[in-house]
């Protein structure tokens, strides 16, 4: 599914380089539930936004699903996150101004699916993650709980082969964060690979496989107990 | 992804900030309104006076005295003579002795436009009677004092008695009047009703300067313009002492320069519409900065979700072209609106109401929304998705 070798990411600073990936090498198979896990500055977001194909790194390789990522150009770069992946982020990152369900819509938009079936798949995927009644809701009118589980029905209704989760429960309280967590799990079950990045190692101790990572490079690689 | 999402999106974008979509509007508005109003405006007077001169025909040559470098006078005696001389090639001479003088029956008096003439006036101008008689030529061979009037003239001083075989005092002489003239002004302009028309010779006399100013030949047949052309200025050159103290040109001719006059006018509302469709432009410039600035995010959202560069250059240039393609149909009302209240409720000029016109005004309203789209469009499209959604 995932595979990264010998991944750099280096910024230059002036005279310094600081590398925010220094070396990683990783490996995620189909339906996996893993965890990333590091402090702030550790460069778990930076492994992020390269898992996400929302950057490329300075060396190394990724292939994802197949598709060499080093190789593609900005376009075929969307067209991965459109069809590949499913985002989740900390922030929920929708749409102010659309209802809940057109926030849904907007990949299958972009992937040029017609009006009926994105509607009845968009409104699917709001069933499934218990937002079956607030379709119409815009996410002024929903509960941080509520606007994330609405993000996770947009991240799942393309039926991409991975999701990236990046800190999804970081704005919530502790129960919407469990609501959230237990519905990866379920998404889990259903056969999706789950990539959960945190820094809370209470949360990260809910996937099946933890990955530590501390000063650009990865210290640890565990099963989860 | 379609370009009905896409105007859909855009649709959604400026209705939910309408009164800064209308602001952003209004330079096209106003440029749009105002290029159709003037447009209405500048063609339907060029027509009006295109059509009088038409109407004249295209035998017809002017003959305008200015009288430079020259103490000699031509006399309506000596026209008569040259157009008997010449009686194979010019059918009609028709002098003009043109000023403004005051007309007064019993108490009443006004100040209208004389105009001293022979009989052939009458057929050369198409300024036919509709009681009564013309200026005919006995009335200049006998210096007869006899007047006719014009429409608003006879309503004035005679209050709709019938004026013919009345006296009315011209500049205190006491005339006769034998006609009453059609009525051909539209409209508010009466000025061409406001006349009178008496003999040449007479006017001669009444008159300070009693010049013939200028004059009328009709050519027998249109073929024939260019040689009456040639033996008038051979003639007039012979009795002035040299070119310069007249003019002579044709029906032709004086639509060219018309229509030159025309052009220009053209060209000058053109470039103010230009530059107020430039000025708007970089208003729609300017808010569609804004806006991709406040959307940063959003955008950052639709990359990440997988909108390529181009979908998000659409979305934003659709968007641009959006308010410029409104703010065209809006500019549009406007002008007809202007054109049918304004011009034709004050009867200023009888409009022309030109599709050629509203449809480039349009057109350009959309070109401006391109070109000045592009560039805010190209700099959403370009925005890297990470930065974009750290954005706040």
């Amino acid at each position: 599914m995932i595979q990264i070798s010998n991944m750099c990411k280096i910024y230059e600073m002036g005279d310094n380089s600081i590398y925010a990936l220094n070396n990683v090498s990783l490996h995620i198979a189909k339906h996996e539930f893993v965890a990333i896990v590091g402090q702030s500055g550790s460069g778990k977001s930076t492994l992020m936004n390269m898992l996400g194909c929302l950057d490329v790194p300075t060396t190394g390789n990724y292939i994802l699903d197949g598709h060499e990522i080093n190789k593609l150009n900005d376009n075929q770069l969307a067209e991965i996150r459109n069809n590949k992946i499913g985002f989740i982020f900390q922030g929920f990152n929708l749409l102010k101004k659309l209802s809940a369900v057109e926030n849904v819509e907007l990949p299958l938009i972009y992937q040029g699916i017609g009006r009926k079936e994105r509607h009845r798949r968009s409104a699917e995927a709001l069933e499934l993650v218990g937002l079956g009644d607030r379709i119409y809701h815009t996410p002024n009118e929903l509960s941080g709980g509520q606007q994330q589980r609405v993000a996770i029905a947009r991240a799942l209704v393309s039926n991409p082969p991975l999701i990236l989760a990046d800190e999804p429960t970081g704005n919530l309280d502790t129960k919407s964060g469990a609501d959230i967590i237990n519905t990866l799990h379920i998404l889990h079950e259903n056969g999706n690979t789950i990539v959960l990045i945190t820094h809370d190692n209470h949360i990260a101790a809910q996937a099946k496989r933890i990955v530590k990572i501390q000063d650009g490079m990865i210290i640890e690689d565990k099963e989860a107990v | 992804m379609g370009f009905f999402q896409a105007f859909k999106m855009a649709m959604k974008s400026i209705l939910g900030n309408k009164f800064r979509s209308f602001l952003t509007m209004l330079g096209v508005i106003i440029g749009v309104g105002s290029v159709i109003t003037a447009v209405a405006f500048a063609q339907g007077s060029t027509k009006s006076i295109t059509d009088s001169i038409q109407g004249l025909g295209s035998n017809l040559i002017q003959i305008t005295i200015t009288g430079r470098n020259s103490n000699r006078n031509i006399t309506y005696k000596e026209l008569q003579t040259f157009a008997e001389q010449n009686s194979n090639e010019i059918s009609m001479v028709a002098p003009v002795v043109s000023s403004n003088m005051t007309l007064k029956v019993g108490s009443k008096s006004r100040s209208s436009t004389v105009i001293g003439t022979s009989g052939e006036y009458e057929y050369i101008k198409s300024r036919h009677v509709q009681t009564g008689r013309f200026v005919l030529s006995f009335d200049n061979d006998y210096m007869l004092k006899t007047a006719v009037i014009g429409t608003a003239v006879a309503n004035d001083l005679f209050e709709g008695q019938d004026p013919i075989g009345q006296n009315m005092k011209i500049n205190g002489q006491v005339f006769k009047v034998v006609g009453l003239l059609q009525e051909i002004a539209s409209g508010q302009d009466t000025s061409d009703d406001d006349q009178v028309i008496i003999p040449v010779t007479v006017a001669q006399r009444l008159s300070r300067n009693g010049n013939i100013q200028n004059f009328s030949v009709q050519a027998f047949d249109a073929t024939k313009v260019d040689k009456v052309m040639e033996i008038l200025t051979t003639y007039l050159t012979k009795i002035y002492g040299n070119a310069e103290a007249f003019r002579v040109f044709n029906q032709a001719q004086v639509l060219s320069i018309l229509n030159s006059t025309t052009d220009t006018l053209m060209i000058v509302l053109g470039g103010i519409a230009a530059i107020s469709l430039v000025v708007g432009g970089i208003g729609i410039m300017n808010i569609m900065l804004v806006s991709v600035t406040e959307r940063t995010r959003e955008i950052g959202i639709r990359k990440a979700i997988g909108a390529k560069r181009k979908n998000i250059m659409v979305q934003f240039l659709i968007e641009a072209i959006m308010i410029t393609g409104i703010g065209g149909v809006i500019g549009i009302l406007l002008g007809l609106f202007c054109i049918r209240f304004i011009i034709g409720g004050f009867k200023i000029t009888t409009p022309v109401y030109s599709p050629f016109w509203m449809t480039l005004s349009f057109g350009i309203s959309l070109g401006v929304g391109i070109i000045f789209g592009m560039f805010p469009a190209y700099k959403a499209a370009r925005l890297n998705p990470i930065d974009a959604l750290r954005f706040e």
